[in-house]
């Protein structure tokens, strides 16, 4: 492994080409600033040095708009910022170095109206037909309300890809679609049953979080935050107070930490077990989706026997948790990792030995190492395609920097390899619910919240079970949010699909999907 | 095969008889959601679910109404893939303004007789997300209404409930 200070080479090598002002926002978070001129130069040498494109988003800040994007090497995080002036708000495009980079502009495009020239596909994206061209909703003279007439359109005319030639058809699919699941459009040409591209149309759901959210308060943010991905929602709650928290200066007490800790592995344990149990499903193999939903239904039950609530919402809050863990629920919850363990073990052994899963699975879906690493793909679908990255191991945050955290790797790429990884990461939460709950100390649940100062910033990350969330606060005068902004791990991810669904056949877009199971709500936000 | 058998066997019948007073609930609910569906709809009442902007929140605990535990379609109530087959439009979300046109084509779509459930507290009444210009409210902005299921979301227990209230009320 190279050096942990690779920052300094990094700057050594910018020097050529800009000035970076190193500042620290917090303990955890360096800014680095630079000239707007350099933001294509800066993703180029950034690319060079494998740093990954974790995240993008702007603000305004008066009459100026301030774009930033997050880097990630070996666990370090660099915030890039850079100003352009709102009379003319251009920007050479990051998109072209790094593809993860092109609908994250795309939409501080269609919500700030900033142009990142060379981009290679300035479509817009977030935006349908519910507010009209030139009219920027991130803008701080946009009206929350909007100035809707009407019922709002179809978006009938959006320039999707053509295929054209004897043979070649398409397929539309959705919004609405035939299961219980979000909505959002896909575009198939295809040649017999061969997918030959596959085109996704985001932001049905699209609900303006981002400007709802400016103006709140912390606790109503982190009630917001729990909802950007209802089954995300321990996962964003705990970003975003992290940023909060992180901005007010004020440090989570121990055994909260550590609450927080068993209320995200919880949460991944759950829909960890949905997936797989709805991934066999979509081949057929009602099993295996019979024995995981009840397995999940079980696991939910003690949620809401312990937590007061089936799916987590509102437990983390801003300074701490909102749920005491007695020592009856301790004994409850320990009871049931021997017993959920004892269950896995027999069905996963019924799953393995299966001819016709294997032949489903095997090989479907399959997203090379370099096309997952190019998207900067996160969590169990980066995982299944060897990104060997996890924020809990490479970035530890508390409770993570007490306990050692293994990461499951596979480096398949297909949609067996994202079952047995989703599988591997339930047995280390695990493993890592018994350790949180071993080490949970005598204590207060919550510290008492204090005013940021006007204008003090955080930025949260975490491992969400879908994989890394970045989520970016900042406050104005009286405790009042003036920028939100979360990055869910599907907005990384949902990209991956189109390609790997290359050459399978249509029929087995489902399942594909499913494997890689992007939140349509965290995305569209 | 022979270990799916056997899980099969040990795991025996999970979904919910009289036992304790809350699965008697359920129980007893489910009893008077199959009268009035066998009274109403010949046996059968299909359901087509609309996300208009949810959270997802609420998908995961209607999802949860075919667990073995619930089993809703033993009361006959089952989900279908298209408006065209569906008695009842199970709505959930805020209406997102960008799904408002989707979701008016799918209520035109709904044969005569329907109904519509607007499930969740931002279905019902507007939840954290409100009325916005990307937003347009609860789901009775859009189409009409004939119930709502309150709840952030709302328990698969909460749903069956609801959806007896409406059969009863409507017969």
């Amino acid at each position: 492994m190279s050096s942990l200070n690779w920052t300094e080479d990094f700057l050594s090598e910018l020097s050529a080409d800009m000035t970076v002002a190193e500042s620290a926002i917090s303990s955890d978070v360096t800014l680095w600033q630079i000239d707007n001129y350099a933001w294509q130069r800066f993703a180029e040498i950034a690319l060079r040095q494998k740093l990954r494109w974790a995240a993008g988003w702007a603000e305004q800040v008066q009459d100026r708009f301030l774009v930033n994007a997050c880097f990630e090497k070996q666990g370090k995080y660099i915030l890039l910022r850079t100003g352009v002036d709102a009379s003319n708000p251009e920007l050479p495009s990051q998109a072209t170095v790094y593809p993860a980079a092109n609908r994250s502009e795309r939409h501080t495009q269609d919500m700030f109206g900033i142009r990142f020239s060379g981009h290679p596909d300035n479509r817009r994206w977030t935006r349908h037909q519910a507010w009209i061209e030139h009219n920027y909703p991130l803008r701080k003279d946009f009206p929350v309300q909007g100035t809707p007439v009407g019922i709002t359109a179809p978006d009938m005319h959006y320039p999707f890809i053509k295929s054209h030639g004897a043979g070649t058809y398409e397929i539309p699919v959705g919004p609405v679609h035939a299961g219980i699941i979000e909505p959002g459009h896909f575009r198939f040409q295809a040649v017999g049953e061969l997918i030959l591209n596959l085109e996704e149309r985001l932001g049905y759901v699209h609900k303006g979080i981002e400007k709802i959210a400016e103006g709140r308060e912390p606790e109503s943010l982190a009630r917001l935050a729990g909802r950007i991905s209802g089954d995300t929602t321990v996962g964003h709650c705990w970003a975003a107070c992290m940023a909060m928290e992180q901005a007010a200066g004020i440090v989570v007490p121990a055994r909260a930490a550590l609450i927080r800790g068993i209320l995200a592995e919880r949460e991944r344990v759950a829909n960890h077990m949905g997936d797989i149990g709805a991934i066999c499903n979509d081949v057929a193999f009602v099993f295996a989706q019979m024995q995981f939903t009840r397995l999940r239904e079980l696991w939910l039950r003690t949620n809401a026997t312990v937590f007061g609530h089936r799916l987590l919402m509102d437990s983390i809050v801003p300074g701490g948790v909102a749920c005491e863990l007695s020592d009856e629920s301790c004994t409850l919850i320990k009871k049931e990792l021997v017993e959920l363990k004892n269950e896995l073990n027999e069905v996963i052994l019924a799953l393995d030995l299966n001819s016709s899963l294997e032949d489903r699975l095997y090989t479907a879906g399959f997203l090379s190492e370099e096309i997952a690493a190019a998207f900067g793909t996160v969590g169990y679908v980066g995982r299944a395609s060897g990104q060997d990255f996890d924020v809990r191991r490479d970035a530890p945050y508390a409770p993570y920097d007490q306990v050692t955290v293994k990461v499951a790797l596979e480096n398949q790429g297909d949609i067996a390899s994202r079952l047995w990884v989703r599988y591997k990461e339930i047995r280390a939460s695990l493993r890592l619910i018994g350790e949180f709950i071993e080490r949970l100390v005598d204590g207060d649940i919550r510290t008492e919240w204090q005013t940021p100062s006007a204008g003090a910033e955080g930025l949260g990350i975490v491992d969400g079970w879908r994989g890394e969330i970045i989520t970016y606060v900042r406050f104005e005068a009286g405790n009042k949010i003036a920028r939100f902004y979360p990055r869910d791990p599907s907005q990384l991810n949902w990209p991956a699909l189109e390609k790997l669904v290359l050459n399978n056949i249509v029929p087995d877009f489902p399942v594909c999907n499913k494997s890689v199971n992007g939140s349509y709500s965290g995305n569209d936000l | 095969m022979l270990r799916i058998f056997k899980k099969i066997l040990t795991t025996g019948v999970v979904t919910e008889k009289i036992k304790a007073p809350k699965d008697a609930e359920l129980e007893q609910l489910g009893i008077e959601l199959k009268t009035h569906i066998d009274k109403k709809f010949s046996g059968s009442i299909a359901i087509r679910q609309v996300d208009a902007g949810s959270c997802n929140g609420c998908e995961l605990e209607i999802h949860a109404l075919n667990n073995p535990f619930y089993d809703i379609e033993r009361f006959g109530i089952h989900f279908v893939a298209s408006p065209r087959h569906a008695d009842v439009l199970l709505v959930t979300g805020p209406v997102s303004r960008h799904m408002q046109t989707a979701l008016l084509r799918t209520y035109e779509a709904t044969p005569n007789p329907k109904w519509v459930v607007a499930a969740g507290d931002c279905a019902a009444c507007g939840g954290e997300f409100g009325v916005s210009y990307a937003s347009c409210g609860v789901v009775s902005n859009v189409i009409p209404v004939d119930l709502t299921i309150p709840g952030c979301p709302p328990t698969p227990l909460a749903l069956m409930k609801g959806l007896l209230g409406l059969i009863s009320a409507k017969t």
